[in-house]
């Protein structure tokens, strides 16, 4: 188990430096930054002035080690737009976004596990259907159009909820829930799927013929097998949310990774793509890492694997 | 006085290729004490008659046409979900064919003992703990204490029966279904499991159904053989009359095909020609007659009903002649040029 730790951790670092390393060429081909520092129509000497003074100047090989050397310790430079440094101004924005990707994932989680065992369990009644069309339509709406018409009915018309922004519990409620639809839609679907397929297993029927309690049945025998899959699933789209919901945190204003890394695209501001992708990957990465962990936990048989 | 007694049990399961007869208007009954061993080829009914009877037929596709199962004076069909829980696993214990996907995998094999002692029995404590240990022990697990806290996967397929043979006797049933238990087992383990039974019946009088497809294993254990066919009772009875004097035909093949004694010890699946009937499409008689080489005109046309036959009480045939006598004057032809 240990050495399997060891392994894992090192694959981790590895997928960092690779992410890393992509950013840093592709940075290099999208244009020059000291050509987009300057103001047009600066004189060539500036440029190359700026240029020697960011070590522009040197080989690609000299400029990536150095990039290597600082993003370890989590200088990638400062930011264009902002003047501070780009990691820190990438990391002021983690607690926005965590908020909302937690707060979604608890409601998705809740309202999807539930609306999943209902629609196994009463396989083939009328509910099993009305919870799976709510759930194919959830998945399939568009994440921008439900934030337009939740903003629009709840905060325009009734005037209940802000609009947008950030601050306090009001705030949260809309955007929490824009991408709790589709989380809890996704989950739905899934353990269902899970489900009727564990009900089908020989175990149940071991189960069900020592005579063990309906909640007994289904909390220890299907639940518990069923989940192995939602929580990989889980797994995945909370390192997703966290890495910004880039499409609820604009429409909804709200001050995150993902909307902040929009702004810095639009202004070619390299420092805090550089930052913000690192992180992002390195929080993926690491999610990832957790999740092996826990699926060791979860099935002996995996366990025993390592 | 019968324990258990089945009153016109009728199975069918929809299936996109039409509906399945699976059990037909099955009828019998097992005495308290006594054991019964069923035969019959695959897709003859056992397994679905039994879960049916059970409460454990996945339904749909499954659906119970009618019938009665009348155990210790309470009709098991009629018994409402949770008063069948309460029976099974306690008075009626189920052992599963298939040790290798009948046991929860992410469970400790302990939990999965524990379970069924804590809902039957009140066991506590240093005492249940206790139990769980001489379970293990006496299915010839060895070091029953370390293997309580293991996994499904770290045992192997002889074990894992083992583990469910202990759980199907762990709150010493009245009556103890085995659904081809030792199928998967080597010669050697399945004497010791035949042991085993034997010492459970001597040792609690429990009553016992043992399915299987071994005719060798029937003559050793059971007292009473019933002979199974397309969701019929073809022949049934003790089984010394049934072995030495087999009144239906296809009774006669399954002996027939059985190894010399000489050859006993390397036990086959019998095997008879033709093929299992298609039970969405049965044949309008008895569904045997297309294979039964001695089968007359009424055979394929007209279903026979259970009568008794030869001189020993309970031998009963499905069948409309006289098997002796065509054997009889089978060799009789054989002989005369
Ligand atoms: N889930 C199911 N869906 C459709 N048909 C089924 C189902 N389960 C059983 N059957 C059918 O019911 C009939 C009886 O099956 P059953 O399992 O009782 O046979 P069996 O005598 O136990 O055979 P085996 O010796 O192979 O265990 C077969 O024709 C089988 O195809
Ligand atoms: S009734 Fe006819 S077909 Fe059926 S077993 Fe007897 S002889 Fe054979
Ligand atoms: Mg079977």
């Amino acid at each position: 188990m240990t050495g399997f730790i060891l392994r894992r951790l090192g694959e981790s670092l590895l997928a960092i430096w690779g992410v890393v390393t992509i950013v840093f060429f592709v940075t290099r081909i999208l244009g020059d930054p000291a050509a987009l520092l300057l103001p047009i129509g600066a004189s060539d000497a500036d440029i190359q002035a700026l240029r020697a003074q960011l070590g522009l100047d040197q080989p690609m090989l000299v400029q990536y080690g150095q990039f290597l050397l600082n993003a370890v310790q989590g200088d990638f430079g400062v930011s264009f737009q902002h003047g501070r440094d780009a990691m820190q101004v990438v990391l002021e924005r983690l607690p926005a976004t965590a908020q909302l990707a937690l707060t979604a994932i608890a409601m998705g989680l809740v309202i999807g596990t539930v609306a999943g065992s209902i629609a196994a369990l009463k396989r083939g009644k009328a509910i099993e259907l009305v919870v799976m069309a709510v759930a194919l339509l959830g998945q399939a709406t568009p994440v921008f159009w439900l934030g337009i018409m939740l903003i629009l009915f709840f905060a325009v018309n009734l005037g209940w909820l802000p609009t947008g922004g950030y601050g306090t519990l009001a705030h949260l409620v809309l955007p929490a829930f824009t991408l709790a639809v589709f989380v809890s839609a996704s989950i739905a679907r899934l353990l269902r799927s899970s489900m009727l397929e564990i009900l089908k297993e020989d175990y149940i029927r071991t189960a069900k013929a020592k005579g063990l309690l309906r909640h007994t049945v289904f909390f220890w025998h299907v639940a518990r097998n069923a989940l192995i899959p939602v929580v990989t699933m889980t797994a995945i789209l909370t390192g997703e949310l966290l890495g910004g919901s880039v499409v609820t945190e604009t429409v909804f204003s709200w001050p995150g990774i993902g909307r902040l890394i929009i702004q810095a695209i639009e202004a070619k501001d390299f420092p805090v793509i550089q930052a913000g992708i690192t992180l992002i990957a390195a929080i993926f990465v690491l999610i990832n890492f957790l999740v092996d962990l826990l699926y060791g936990v979860l099935d002996p048989r995996i366990r025993a694997n390592r | 006085m019968a324990l258990l007694e089945i009153k016109n049990l009728t199975v069918e399961f929809d299936t996109p290729g039409g509906v399945v007869h699976a059990v037909n208007d099955l009828n019998y009954s097992v005495e308290a004490g006594e054991t019964l061993g069923i035969v019959g080829e695959s897709g003859s009914g056992k397994s679905v008659h039994i879960l049916a009877l059970l409460g454990l037929l996945p339904c749909p596709p499954g659906r119970i046409v009618s019938g009665e199962a009348w155990f210790d004076g309470r009709n098991l069909m009629a018994l409402s979900d949770s008063d069948l829980r309460s029976i099974r696993g306690g008075e009626i214990g189920m052992v599963f064919q298939d040790p290798m996907s009948s046991l929860n995998p992410v469970l400790t094999v302990g939990r999965q003992l524990k379970e069924v002692l804590t809902r039957h029995t009140n066991l506590t404590g240093r005492a249940l703990k206790a139990r769980m240990v001489e379970l293990l022990d006496i299915v010839g697990i060895p070091h029953p204490e370390a293997r309580l806290s293991q996994y499904p996967h770290e045992f192997s397929g002889g074990m894992r029966q083992r583990v469910m043979i202990a759980i199907g006797m762990a709150c010493n049933p009245r009556l103890l279904i085995a659904d081809e238990a030792t199928t998967a087992l080597d010669v050697t383990v399945q004497a010791q499991i035949l042991d085993l039974v034997r010492q459970l019946k001597h040792d609690f009088g429990t009553t016992v159904i043992w399915i299987t497809h071994d005719m060798g294993v029937v003559a050793e254990l059971a007292d009473t053989i019933q002979v199974m066919y397309g969701g019929r009772i073809m022949e049934r009875g003790p089984v010394r009359p049934v072995f030495h004097d087999p009144r239906s035909a296809y009774t006669w093949g399954l002996l027939n095909s059985l190894p010399d004694e000489g050859a006993r010890t390397q036990r086959r699946l019998y095997q008879i020609p033709g093929s299992p009937p298609d039970m969405a499409n049965p044949p309008p008689g008895d569904p045997f007659a297309p294979r039964n080489p001695f089968a007359t005109e009424r055979c394929h046309r007209e279903v026979p009903p259970l009568r008794d036959v030869g001189n020993m009480p309970g031998h009963k045939v499905a069948a409309w002649y006289d098997l002796p006598a065509l054997l009889a004057a089978q060799s009789e032809k054989e002989q005369t040029p």
